[in-house]
């Protein structure tokens, strides 16, 4: 049998991952359902869990002028609630399970599965994310680019927990996140889009692409963005086709249960497109 | 194993347990209460919908050592208060209940919506129920049984 550990301080809890090997549950939407097995009732985790959803230092979430700060294990509802959370994000977590999973389901949880579908990580990478990860030794921060490394593969040492995640505190002139999935509350994506847009003087001062569900993790290149900022809104529809076509390779969606290639590829780039040709 | 305790149905309990287990489990098999069904199992269908601090969660969806210090409303406990008459005669009356499995999940479910939001609009109902499945009513019904309640239990929620 395995054991549960019930840490009630964030210092005893990096502790305990530092003495032992320990499964991190949050919310345990996810765990939960991918061990759930009616032979073994109970749950049949393969090693010995943490449990952390309820410790102090990981809830809450804070600003100030530059940045906003969401604890690890705050649950999506509440985030979905707080008016620090930018528009983007709230746009997003609406379209994300139903309200019972949204009050156990927490932001650091859905990091942490890095799901190719995980609904989040869209406007997350968007919005240049940063993690807040603590161990015994200290505490680092890092992108979410470089925090997620493939499909449900994190850069995360087994001493390590996600505690917080950090946004940018800006203002989009049009921002959107638009998800294809079957039913809502239970609605893994098949594929999901978010854009934005900053303008200024008619010129463009920011504008932001990524997709969800069409390869191992976000799609994102900045180095294609770039290319359109100080143009104005009519050169950027001008070249929709370009832009198009230069996402092309990126997209690169597999067949599965949820849909196809074909399909995830075509909506993606369709859903670009409407994005640039009805600003 | 270890002990927790939490409020459940407004009296204080604790038990030695297993961390490891569903809430579901343990409201079924150590409290024997079993108006919280075991639908899906996999967090989809609302049927062993709990209030934890008045808010819908899925107990097949939360392990037990979550529910440390917190407090739990089972459909059973939500029975005695005078809010669930107004939503049990509503159904009644707008034919919301078939064959009931999903019942106690659409009441747990409507009591979270208008705990927080007392006047929901129709589409705000949709959301609220939209981890709740029912195979039999089609769900209109139950659409118009809330709005019943929200008029007949004016002052209520
Ligand atoms: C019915 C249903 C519908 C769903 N719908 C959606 C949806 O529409 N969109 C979507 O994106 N997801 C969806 N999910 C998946 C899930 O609810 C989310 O991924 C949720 O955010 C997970 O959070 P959690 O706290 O429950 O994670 P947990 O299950 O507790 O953990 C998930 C993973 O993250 C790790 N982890 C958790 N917290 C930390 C931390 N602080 N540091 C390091 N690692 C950590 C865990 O070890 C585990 O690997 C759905 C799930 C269900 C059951
Ligand atoms: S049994 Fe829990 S949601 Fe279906
Ligand atoms: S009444 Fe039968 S499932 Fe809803």
């Amino acid at each position: 049998m395995v054991n549960g550990y019930l840490p009630t301080t964030l210092k005893e809890a990096l502790e305990l991952l530092n003495e032992h090997n320990l499964r991190i549950v949050a919310g345990g939407t996810d765990m939960l359902v991918q061990h759930h097995n009616l032979k073994t009732l109970p749950i049949d985790f393969k090693q010995d869990v943490l449990y952390i959803a309820n410790i102090p230092e990981l809830q809450g979430i804070t600003e100030d002028d530059e940045y906003i700060r969401i604890g690890a294990c705050e649950p999506l509802e509440s985030i979905l609630e707080h008016p620090a959370t930018p528009k983007l994000l709230k746009d997003t977590i609406i379209e994300m399970a139903s309200p019972a999973i949204r009050h156990s389901g927490t932001l650091g949880g859905n990091i942490g599965n890095a799901s190719p579908a995980g609904d989040s990580l869209v406007p997350l990478y968007l919005m240049n994310a940063a993690l807040e990860i603590q161990s015994i030794e200290g505490t680092r921060t890092v992108d979410i680019k470089e925090f997620i490394t493939g499909v449900r593969k994190i850069a995360l040492k087994p001493n390590e927990l996600i505690t917080k995640i950090i946004l940018d505190k800006v203002e989009f002139t049009k921002a959107i996140f638009k998800k294809v999935g079957p039913r809502r509350s239970d609605a893994i994506s098949k594929l999901s889009f978010a854009g934005a847009i900053t303008i200024q003087d008619n010129k463009i001062t920011d504008l932001r692409f990524a997709f969800g569900s069409v390869n191992i993790t976000v799609v994102r290149h900045p180095e294609i963005e770039c290319n359109y900022i100080t143009k104005t809104v009519e050169e950027l529809k001008q070249s929709v086709d370009d832009i198009v076509g230069a996402y092309q390779n990126f997209i690169r969606p597999i067949d599965d249960q949820r849909s196809n290639k074909a399909y995830r590829k075509q909506v993606s780039l369709n859903l670009l497109r409407d994005f640039i040709v009805t600003l | 194993m270890a002990k927790i305790k939490f409020q459940l149905n407004g009296k204080p309990v604790s038990l030695e347990t297993d961390l490891n287990r569903r809430l579901l489990d343990v409201l079924r098999e150590d409290f024997s209460l079993t108006g919280v069904k075991e639908g899906c199992g996999e967090g989809e269908c609302g049927a062993c919908a709990v209030l934890l601090d008045h808010e819908i969660v899925n107990s097949c969806s939360v392990p037990i050592a979550n529910v440390m210090n917190k407090d739990i409303v089972t459909i059973e406990g939500y029975s005695t208060t005078s809010r669930y008459q107004v939503l049990r005669e509503a159904f009644e009356e707008e034919g919301a209940v078939q064959c009931g499995f999903c019942t106690p999940g659409m009441m747990i479910a409507s009591e979270s919506l208008l705990h927080k939001n007392p006047n929901p609009t129709d589409e705000e109902i949709k959301i609220g129920l939209s981890g709740n499945l029912c195979r039999c009513t089609g769900y209109n019904m139950i659409i118009k049984a809330i709005k019943r309640a929200m008029k007949d239990g004016d002052g209520k929620w």
